[in-house]
């Protein structure tokens, strides 16, 4: 009945985003689509929150995609709500989120015609999405949405845009359910060869100093990945590291777990991946902040890499064993061939491979001296385990973003994550302004979750008007600030690459943050010295609205462990806290970023 | 200038593709933005109803890059199929030239006697000057074109390499074809 019945575009839009199970969309109006917002008005099933700014709308989007699994789903206006957009959609696509972005066009007897508010979005947007579609035939639309969903989730997740011109959604478009709708030619391989498992599973059991490093790809896969992935570690009882977007699928409490590795990785991690034989690399994609210096990196390994993505494999750093597949079902085949092929591993090499990686634990790099006495200044570390420790004794669900700097590597390094899904943060693009509303999303997602957005003074006024956002839905997202009063990371570098010449780092001018959180209906509180901080947190955990905590800490502290651009894993610099080493700055590195 | 990696190599892809509008964008775009060489460049649809077009392009490389050449251009999502024919076994790979040679005298003479050589034919012709049609490899009609050059060569457009496996071997549609490289090795 439904088919012959005449709808609108708008209608049929609607109707293919509920046969997708939408619930929520983030979005902006404006001219080129308010037919849409005008069929949305009309009714209950989906839920539009309406952001303050369309970049934050995609980090929304995003936060709620990486915190549920689900596809986060975006609407923009034509013209500028499509480019604000576009910093989330590069953002989604480094980090292969599955966001579905519909943009707003004008009509199609004025596209190219310099219309009001015309830009070509889908030729901006191009290499910022995984894919992006401009419909312009009626009974073309609702194929393709089901489309973008199927492409922006199947294989390696990423962000897709819909362009629609207004006269499409205005006039009279037929409706194709989703099961007709199959993309023709995409079709990701997700199951893993045999023989590659076989040789993968032939070279861990020979190794005799194993790691196992995992990615973003492994959170991608789902929880059963996680899980996977802790079955198979322990059954190999070799040591396992995380990039910064693996977070959480290892649990951070787990003796075989070395922390994060990479540019501000640990000491354990870092030399593990530099000593060892062999080293599986499951859902990761050796980015240049995770190698290091490239022919310096893990000189002596034989390596595995398994990705659903064929593009990422032997992209930097060539491997003797691919395979493609998702990280789950990877997962499971080594699991099952480790446990049918008889031969032993070399447990006494690994004791003793155990034993060298325990000494180089023993160093304790992320050690920091916090002064106690009253009026003593906060050390941001400190600052970020007295957050970790509070919210672990409450017990409750407990979701972290950040923004990007300092205070972010801090969060990676002493937040510790038990579980996937979890941790929200800007990795491939690092774009500072994502944590503000990449919490919004995943509050949306978790009403009833602790969400907290551990920021930077600097970042957090990148997308700070979102906080009205938060006043009008009553979201409880608590937004921790590590005020240093610098864009401290800028600052670090500066001061280790550029002879401490501070240029633009400073944070001039900062408003009272206070203030701006009354301002905007939420609770604000402010912690200048160690005495005060317990407090501050407490009030911040207690409230039941949202807001934001300054808190004021040591601005002169940098980050370490630290690999310099350019360096190699065994070149790292500890910091004040160890013998200082060989910084090992080259001058190529200071060519990179 | 020569390149010192001794696996840099010149490598003919053909790739199957949706015929959809910015699908050629799309590949164009994958080359500019990660640096990738393209050396040549053709496209036109290739079946009756003109849902898919073939593409082919001649770029170079060392190994890993046109390894990751072609996982890139197959990970796009109206990508069908990419073959790397240079890989592939051998291959016919052929372009078009119309070559425009003004002169008189004994130059015009010897321009018309090479192209005979050449077998080029002549598809306009003035008494000041002469259009040549040439077909061939790119090597053949790089060859013609020196020679050309002091006989009065004038304007030449070529239409790039078209390529194709010889014998059997086929790049095709495969219906429940699964997303993947190197299917056209069959
Ligand atoms: C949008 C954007 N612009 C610029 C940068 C470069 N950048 C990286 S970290 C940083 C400083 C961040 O300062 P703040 O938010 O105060 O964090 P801190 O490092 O002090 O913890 C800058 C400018 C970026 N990552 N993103
Ligand atoms: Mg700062």
């Amino acid at each position: 009945m439904d088919a012959v019945q005449a709808r609108t575009g708008a209608e049929v839009l609607l109707r293919a985003l509920k046969e997708q199970g939408v619930e929520v969309i983030f979005g902006y109006p404006g001219g080129a689509v308010l037919p849409i917002y005008d069929a949305l008005y009309q009714q209950n099933a989906i839920r539009h929150i309406l952001v303050r700014h369309e970049q934050a709308a995609v980090h929304a989007a995003e936060g709620y995609a990486r915190s549920t699994g689900r596809v986060g789903v975006v609407l923009v206006t034509s013209g500028p709500g499509a480019t604000n957009a576009v910093t989330g959609l590069v953002d989604a696509l480094m980090d292969s989120i599955p966001v579905v972005c519909l943009t707003g066009q004008v009509p199609t007897h004025l596209i190219g015609n310099d219309a009001f508010q015309e830009a070509d979005t889908t030729g901006i947007t191009r290499p910022a999405t995984k894919h992006n579609y401009l419909v312009k035939r009626a009974e073309d639309l609702a194929r393709v949405v089901h489309e973008a969903f199927y492409v922006a989730r199947s294989g390696r997740p990423g962000p897709v845009v819909v362009d629609l011109p207004k006269d499409i959604v205005i006039g009279q478009a037929p409706y194709t359910p989703a099961p007709d709708a199959e993309h023709r030619s995409y079709r990701p391989v997700t199951e893993p060869d045999p023989g590659q498992i076989a040789r993968a599973i032939a070279l861990l059991k020979a190794a005799k100093r194993p790691v196992i490093y995992s990615g973003g790809g492994v959170i991608n896969a789902g929880p059963d990945a996680a899980v996977a992935l802790q079955e198979f570690v322990r059954l190999t009882g070799a040591p396992c590291t995380s990039t910064l977007m693996g977070l959480g699928a290892f649990p951070a409490s787990d003796p075989l777990f070395l922390g994060m590795l990479g540019m501000h990785g640990t000491y354990e991690a870092n030399l593990a991946m530099h000593g060892c034989d062999v080293m599986l690399n499951i859902g990761a994609r050796f980015d240049d902040r995770v190698t290091g210096r490239l022919n310096a990196f893990s000189p002596n390994s034989r390596k595995i890499h398994a990705d659903i993505d064929p593009s990422s494999i032997n992209k930097n750093v060539p491997v003797e064993v691919p395979i493609v597949g998702d990280a789950g079902r990877v997962l499971a085949a080594l699991i099952a061939a480790w446990r049918a092929d008889p031969a032993r591993p070399d447990t006494q090499a690994l004791a003793a491979w155990w034993r060298q990686i325990d000494a180089w634990r023993g160093i304790d790099c992320l050690r920091f001296s916090q002064a106690t006495a009253a009026g003593s200044a906060i050390k941001p570390q400190y600052a970020v385990q007295r957050l970790y420790q509070m919210t672990r004794a409450l017990g409750r669900d407990t979701y972290i973003s950040t923004e990007v700097g300092q205070h972010q590597m801090w969060a990676a390094q002493h937040f510790r994550f038990e579980q996937p899904h979890h941790w929200m943060t800007s990795g491939g693009l690092g774009t500072m302004g994502y944590g503000l509303p990449a919490a919004m999303g995943v509050q949306i997602a978790h009403p009833d979750a602790l969400v907290i957005d551990i920021a930077g003074e600097a970042s957090i006024l990148m997308n700070i008007q979102e906080m009205g956002t938060l006043a009008q839905y009553r979201l409880p997202v608590k937004v921790f600030i590590l005020n240093n009063q610098y864009m401290g990371m800028v600052r670090q570098w500066q001061e280790l690459l550029h002879g401490g010449r501070y240029a633009e780092s400073y944070s001039a001018a900062l408003p009272d943050f206070v203030k701006l959180a009354e301002s905007f209906h939420a609770v604000g509180l402010r912690a200048e010295s160690v005495d005060q901080l317990d407090g501050v947190i407490r009030t911040m955990l207690e409230a039941d609205r949202a807001v934001i905590a300054d808190i004021v800490v040591d601005p002169k502290e940098n980050c370490f462990p630290m690999i310099p651009s350019g360096a190699a894993h065994n070149e790292m610099i500890l910091g004040p806290e160890h013998a200082d080493r060989a910084a090992g700055i080259t001058d190529e590195g200071l060519m990179l970023v | 200038m020569a390149n010192p990696d001794p696996s840099f190599r010149s490598a003919t892809i053909s790739v199957l593709v949706d015929n959809e509008a910015g699908v050629l964008a799309r590949v164009i775009g994958l080359f500019s933005g990660r640096g990738y060489n393209i050396d040549s460049l053709t496209v036109a649809a290739v079946d009756a109803s003109r849902t898919h077009s073939r593409i082919n392009v001649v770029t170079s490389g060392t190994e890993m890059v046109i390894e990751q050449i072609k996982a890139q251009l197959d990970r796009l999502v109206p990508v069908h199929r990419v073959a790397d024919l240079t890989r592939e076994g051998p291959h016919l790979a052929r372009e078009l030239a119309l070559i425009k040679v003004i002169g008189t005298g004994n130059a015009r003479s010897e321009a018309l006697r090479l192209a005979d050589a050449f077998r080029a034919r002549v598809v306009d012709a003035t008494t000041g000057s002469f259009v040549f049609e040439l077909t061939g490899n790119t090597d053949k009609i790089d060859a013609f074109l020196e020679l050309m050059g002091p006989l009065g060569l004038t304007e030449v457009s070529r239409t790039g390499v078209a390529a194709i496996a010889r014998g059997t071997s086929a790049i095709t549609l495969r219906p429940d074809a699964t997303h993947g490289t190197d299917k056209g090795s069959s």
